[in-house]
């Protein structure tokens, strides 16, 4: 097995083995830090950028709705971690002169060619799916499929399956060449 | 900032980094994953909860963290997450991975990120709606495998251990 794949990242099991290892140690530094177990998530992060969006033209509205009052619009450890993702995926990628301009990926490219305005419609839309589905479910799989494997809960091993599920059967129906 | 936040970012940063060192970013990934053509995603994933699995029980069982299930509410993980796989496989992004994405060049992530923030939205106005529907439907809570299968997590860590590993080893012969 090699440490290094041809492209100068990090064999997939390393990089995951540490993942793991920086999971154990963000739930003893917020523990020990924020006084309550946070563990890595990201979807919440989502709900939030709406509602500080949404309170610059309605105010009122976000502070009567029922879920933005539940989930606390604010700016809080999570939200500093999505935006840290962004950070850390920068260095990285400049590291390893791995950063690239992409409009369009290839697989898309191949399917629907290379019109942005299209990749764009389908990012959006799958977007606004992947989302509302993330919060019924109560999770993405960061929050499912990392934290709460980690924990062994019941609710993260069927969401699990029923992201790479249907996720495989609507890819094979939107990529693959075969239709199901 | 707040310490709070200071180390969110900080944790960020290292999680955004491995990310985008074990090449899980992109779009070709994840699609790839699910298309069953490219495993990078698997190999990622499983190798974080194997490794995350055992500090986190073992931390829980010592009392210095608490677990944090999420609940086990039959209607909306179910639905939720057919909608998730649904989104998932168009926008070939989940909501980490596409900031992630755009911090290594993938900038058409920002229409995901952009549709993912208007869904938000839109479920902050129909949470009402759910709750006395699909929420309301059948909620088992904040349930644990080993608390449902009423065997000690300590023999289901191993058996997954090897589960994994083996499929690992598929994998490779594979060469998926």
């Amino acid at each position: 097995m090699k440490w290094k794949t041809n492209d100068g990242g990090w064999s997939p099991y390393l990089a995951g083995a540490l993942l793991g290892l920086l999971a154990i140690a963000s739930v003893l530094a917020t523990t020990q830090f924020l006084g309550k177990t946070s563990y890595l998530g990201a979807s919440t992060t989502f709900v939030r950028a709406a509602g500080l969006l949404e309170q610059t033209i309605a105010g009122d509205h976000v502070v009567s709705n029922e879920y933005y009052t539940k989930t606390k619009v604010r700016v809080d450890w999570q939200f500093m971690l999505v935006v840290g993702i962004i950070i850390g995926a920068f260095i990285s990628s400049i590291m390893d002169n791995s950063f690239r301009m992409e409009a369009v990926p290839p697989t898309w490219e191949e399917r629907f060619g290379s019109s942005i305005g299209k990749r764009a419609a389908g990012a959006f839309l799958g977007g606004i799916m992947a989302m509302i589905g993330a919060r019924l479910a109560d999770g993405c799989p960061s929050g499912h499929g990392l934290s709460g494997m980690m924990q062994l809960s019941v609710s993260s091993f069927v969401a699990l399956v029923m992201f790479f599920g249907v996720g495989a059967l609507v890819s094979h129906i939107v990529y693959g060449r075969r239709t199901l | 900032m707040n310490t709070g936040q200071w180390l969110g970012l900080f944790t960020g940063v290292l999680f955004g980094f491995l990310l985008q060192k074990g090449r899980v970013l992109r779009f070709d990934k994840q699609i790839g994953a699910m298309l069953m053509k490219d495993m990078t995603i698997f190999k990622f994933m499983l190798s974080a909860i194997l490794v995350g699995m055992v500090g986190i029980l073992l931390l829980s069982d010592l009392e210095i963290i608490t677990l944090s299930h999420k609940p086990m509410n039959v209607g909306a993980v179910l639905l939720g997450g057919g909608l998730f796989g649904t989104g998932w496989a168009i926008m070939g992004f989940c909501p980490g991975t596409s900031i992630g994405a755009l911090g290594e060049g993938r900038w058409h992530a920002v229409f995901a990120i952009i549709g993912m923030v208007v869904g938000a939205a839109f479920y902050a106005e129909l949470y009402p709606l759910f709750k006395s529907t699909i929420i309301a439907w059948k909620d088992f809570g904040k349930l644990g495998l080993p608390e449902a299968l009423g065997i000690s997590q300590w023999v289901i860590v191993p058996i997954f251990w090897v589960g994994v590993i083996t499929l690992f080893f598929w994998f490779e012969k594979k060469k998926l």
